[in-house]
């Protein structure tokens, strides 16, 4: 499969300055690519375009020649967002967080070092770096094609990131997904992705 | 105490106890309401004593029947205007934050329409509509109190709706209905709850006042209002046990239900499991 962004172009008020104008890009199944630029550049607006959160103002995004937007049910691009805590509900315990994406497998909780005990509790009871195993836990789906790590690992620390990572580029492996890494970590970049494209 | 039970334990108790104390009062009131109408002039104007705790009035009634009944009134008007006006507020905030920008107009200005009419003068109009009594006050309160709620409701859809958990679990293929019931739902539930409290000493006060200026209901009837606003004819005569016991009663049911409302909220916040 393959994902494009064709001459995208997006402002968040319409007589407010373009975060992002005229971006190409594109991301093939197995493939890691790294997206660097410094800080206001759009790199997570890209990545919420990308995975469909947004509408560009001009362009498109294709998956395999098809407007993203025309794909119902489950995103087969799913976004790993910059702060975990976001992105799970606060009323809801984290197993039933889970079982939002899937049912996921054992082998997957475990690759990720999620502990049993965690999932009957609440978001407030974990930190950062708990919860984002979740995140990226539930990201896997089946269906998932494509998957945009956003910042994942910026507030882990390091154990925690080489823990995730290796699960992923393991995974991605297995089941040919196409990765988007955006990072300010530069060596981080150059071991992880096949190549890297600058905003 | 401290030591037997944690927060959350004493929270279920006490909640549970107010929502006792209010069924019993009114279920009492309910039972008493042929007594409270007796009248004899044989025992007038008693003080509070052991057969007659809260004293009798200047026809003989005994005043703790009437106190009872009256508050048993104002509970199933106070219940039965709450739940309408939240009801109606849930609707109208959720139909305003998700069916669109024009409904989102025609909604909001609606509750601007309702909210600059003065309260009472439309709850005596509604009330006036609706043939006064029971009916009237009921339909005249709940119809006029669901505009701050519903505004309220509003803004919390509006930002649920565009949370990063809603959007990702919109992406992860949950049907509107899953979201709904998992994550709008469960965060609705406290302010709704509070709001419906809240609005219960408002539909009593309004209850009264509309009753006190022979809008609402009858005067034969003991409501709490009705008591009050007799009572004070007859305080300058140093009867101060017709309006003394009628009042705390009322001031302790509202507290009872501001006590329920508050326990109920920290046995819902997850925040507080530990407690």
């Amino acid at each position: 499969m393959i994902l494009e962004a064709r001459d995208l172009t997006f402002r968040y008020h319409p007589k407010g300055p373009a975060v992002i104008g005229r971006v190409d890009l594109t991301l093939k199944s197995g493939e890691r690519l790294g997206l660097t630029g410094p800080s206001g550049r759009g790199k997570t607006t890209l990545c919420r375009l990308l995975a469909g959160y947004d509408r560009p103002d001009a362009g498109e995004v294709l998956l395999d020649g098809r407007p993203l937007s025309t794909y119902r049910g489950y995103c087969p691009v799913q976004m790993v967002w910059q702060h975990p805590e976001l992105v799970v509900d606060p009323l809801r315990t984290l197993g039933a967080t889970l079982a939002e994406g899937w049912a996921v497998e054992e082998r997957v909780l475990a690759g990720l070092h999620i502990e049993p005990g965690w999932l009957t509790r609440y978001p407030s009871e974990l930190s950062g770096g708990e919860l984002q195993r979740f995140c990226v836990a539930r990201a896997l789906g089946p269906a998932t094609r494509f998957l945009l790590c956003d910042e994942l690992s910026a507030m882990l620390d390091l154990i925690t990131q080489a823990q995730i990572w290796s699960f992923l580029l393991e995974e991605a492996e297995r089941r040919d997904l196409g990765l988007l890494i955006v990072s300010h970590s530069s060596p981080l970049l150059e071991r992880l992705c096949t190549r890297t494209q600058a905003l | 105490m401290d030591r037997l039970l944690n927060q959350r334990q004493r929270a279920l108790l006490l909640s549970a106890f107010a929502a006792l104390a209010l069924l019993a009062v009114t279920v009492a009131g309910f039972l008493l309401s042929d007594a409270a109408m007796v009248t004899d002039f044989s025992r007038k104007n008693l003080a509070p004593c052991l057969a007659y705790p809260f004293g009798t009035d200047w026809m003989g009634r005994d005043m703790l029947a009437r106190t009872l009944t009256g508050l048993s009134l104002s509970i199933r008007i106070g219940v039965l205007t709450a739940a309408v006006s939240a009801v109606v507020a849930l609707a109208v905030g959720t139909a305003a934050a998700t069916l669109g920008r024009r409904v989102d107009a025609v909604l909001s200005w609606c509750i601007d329409l309702v909210m600059g009419i003065p309260h009472i003068l439309l709850v005596i109009l509604i009330s006036l509509a609706f043939g006064k009594g029971f009916v009237g006050v009921v339909a005249g309160v709940a119809l006029s109190h669901w505009t701050s709620l519903a505004r309220l409701l509003r803004g919390e859809v509006l930002q649920l709706r565009s949370a990063p958990y809603v959007l990702t679990a919109e992406k992860l293929g949950r049907t509107r209905l899953q979201v709904a019931r998992d994550h709008l739902l469960p965060h609705l539930l406290p302010q709704f709850l509070t709001g419906l409290i809240l609005l219960f000493p408002h539909a009593i006060l309004h209850e009264a006042s509309v009753t006190f200026l022979g809008f609402g209901l009858s005067s034969e009837q003991p409501a709490i209002g009705v008591i009050l606003s007799e009572s004070m004819s007859y305080l300058t005569t140093g009867k101060w046990w017709l309006a003394f016991f009628p009042g705390l009663m009322l001031v302790a049911t509202v507290a009872l239900f501001a006590l329920l409302g508050d326990r109920l909220r920290r046995i819902l916040d997850p925040a507080t499991i530990h407690q």
